[in-house]
């Protein structure tokens, strides 16, 4: 059966995955949520609402959002170096993939947002509350739900980027999968690292629907 | 207290522009319960919240205890709605935070913390009657206890004045008196003053020193909820009173019978009067339609009543003398 696996290598290959899984994740979160409640305030009738900055902001998340993530890839290539020295390896993909999914990330958050009972807000501003109180301790403990959510969606969305990040040369399972699985034709190699992906993208969702839960009140 | 001078405030959308308030002049007194009653649309949502500027009026100046609202710069506005409390029609709970959290928000906004606002969340709760649900989610209250909460936190920051949007609207009737029972006695013993926004004639009825009604962005009629509501004025303050009467069938008065209004207050209420002065006069009545009740604790009765077979006029200047109010019917 599985003649053509090198175990150490999968395993070498895992270690990759999840490392520019949770470099990526992190970073996405940190630009992602920031920027969500940027387009949340700027928006029509909201706390901070600002047509300029809200047209500026969405026009570069959906320009970043349309481009395919093969094609982001490859033109990130020389800011990449820029910023981390290389394009190869973990580090190399970690720029890309953040670029590809915090844009994605940042409108999940904003809807999330949106869904919050507009009389929070109000209730907020009723109590003399700051921009920045209510958007920090009514707004966002109140969106955790969705926020939590988006990033399980994101970061599922983040394991097939990485995946394709192997043709750049990332490294990980997706790489092992394109190299040895479809280019040397050893279908073995390639279920094997099907099945990590899949027991990965599990493992996540469950985690996901989990945190959720823990934090739901409704 | 509060004193609004020719507040307007017009709403712009893509369907054109909108008058909420055109000119509205109020003066509310410290220590009363003052309603604002008039169908949806009238304007009386957009009132209440220009009091703490969550609407900020296009023209005219709103002061509650001396200070000039429509005024005040960004961080002198936020320092002043903590002295004004509000509470909602749907409540504005968050939900992610357990009952104790949310009565202590605003105290946590003012940036105060450890045991002196767990004192004060303690004491607001037993006030409230909430001390058993403190760790629960306001998810798994009832609606009046939900409001209970919103009332604790609003009185949290211990404000002058308690804004009340529709609040009893999403209520039962058991649990609105409920509320409105807590309401009457936090203005007893607080001398809070509270400005009610509803729909509800009866919550008026039930609780208010004195009303306005509001049409159209306008105050249409106001004075003391008793003078109000036994003698509207305004086709408005009719029409909403006279929702849920019976109106009496004209057919049933007997042919010429003088049709009178009659309305007693305070004691009389309860005095046979319209019998004495019926046997004194030698006259028959009958009562066509009728409601004995109280407003803000006051008693009164009106009663509709047609005179047959004697001296209808001498029996209203009887009436008259001992008090009674006559009207046209």
């Amino acid at each position: 059966m599985f003649d053509n696996v090198d175990w150490t290598e999968i395993g070498r290959a895992t270690v990759d995955t999840l490392l520019m899984l949770g470099g990526s994740l992190a970073l996405t979160v940190l630009f992602g949520v920031p920027l969500g409640v940027l387009l949340y305030l700027s928006g029509k009738g909201r706390l901070a609402a600002n047509p300029v900055l809200n047209a500026v902001l969405s026009f570069v998340v959906n320009v970043l959002r349309s481009v395919p993530f093969i094609i982001l890839l490859i033109v990130m290539l020389p800011v990449t170096v820029l910023l981390v020295g290389t394009s190869l390896g973990v580090a190399g993909a970690i720029p890309p993939l953040v670029v590809g999914a915090a844009p994605f990330y940042a409108r999940l958050v904003e809807t999330a947002l949106r869904e919050v009972d507009k009389g929070v807000v109000e209730a907020g501003q009723a109590m003399g509350g700051t921009t920045l109180q209510i958007v920090t301790r009514a707004l966002l403990p109140e969106a955790l739900p969705g926020i939590l959510a988006g990033a399980t969606v994101t970061a599922i969305a983040l394991v097939s980027y990485t995946a394709m990040a192997g043709v750049v040369g990332a490294g990980g399972l997706g790489d092992l999968a394109i190299r040895f699985g479809y280019q040397r034709f050893q279908t073995d190699v390639m279920i094997v690292t099907v099945v990590l992906l899949l027991l990965l993208v599990q493992g996540l969702q469950m985690l996901g629907d989990r945190l959720v839960a823990a934090v739901s009140h409704r | 207290m509060i004193r609004l001078q020719g507040v307007t405030k017009r709403f712009r959308s893509a369907a054109g522009e909108r008058t909420a308030l055109d000119g509205v002049d109020l003066e509310i007194a410290a220590g009363e319960v003052f309603g604002v009653v008039g169908r949806s649309g009238a304007g009386k949502s957009t009132l209440v919240r220009t009091i703490n500027r969550l609407e900020r009026p296009d023209a005219g100046r709103v002061f509650v205890d001396g200070q000039e609202i429509t005024a005040l710069a960004p961080a002198e506005l936020r320092a002043a709605r903590r002295r004004i409390g509000m509470i909602f029609q749907h409540f504005n709970l968050l939900n992610a935070k357990t009952v104790a959290e949310n009565v202590a928000f605003p105290l946590r906004l003012e940036g105060r913390g450890g045991a002196e606002v767990d004192r004060r969340v303690a004491e607001l709760l037993a006030r409230l009657g909430l001390a058993e649900h403190a760790r629960k989610h306001p998810a798994q209250l009832s609606g009046g206890q939900k409001q209970r909460v919103g009332i604790a936190r609003a009185l949290a920051t211990e404000p002058k004045v308690l804004l009340c949007d529709e609040a009893t609207s999403a209520l039962d009737p058991e649990t609105t008196e409920d509320i409105l029972t807590l309401l009457d006695q936090l203005n007893r013993e607080l001398g809070l003053t509270i400005v009610l926004i509803t729909h509800q004639m009866e919550v008026v009825r039930r609780v208010c020193d004195r009303v306005a009604v509001m049409k159209d962005g306008r105050v249409v009629e106001q004075g003391a909820t008793a003078d109000v509501f036994l003698h509207p004025h305004h086709e408005t303050t009719r029409a909403m009173l006279a929702e849920g009467e019976e109106a009496f069938d004209a057919s049933v008065v007997p042919p010429g019978a003088r049709l009178a209004k009659l309305t007693f207050r305070g004691a009389a209420t309860y005095e046979p009067e319209l019998s004495r002065v019926a046997r004194s006069v030698g006259v028959d009545y009958s009562i066509l339609s009728g409601r004995i009740s109280r407003i803000r604790g006051e008693p009164y009765g009106q009663l509709t009543v047609a005179f047959t077979g004697g001296d209808a006029e001498a029996a209203v200047a009887r009436l008259t003398d001992r008090g009674v109010r006559v009207e046209a019917a």
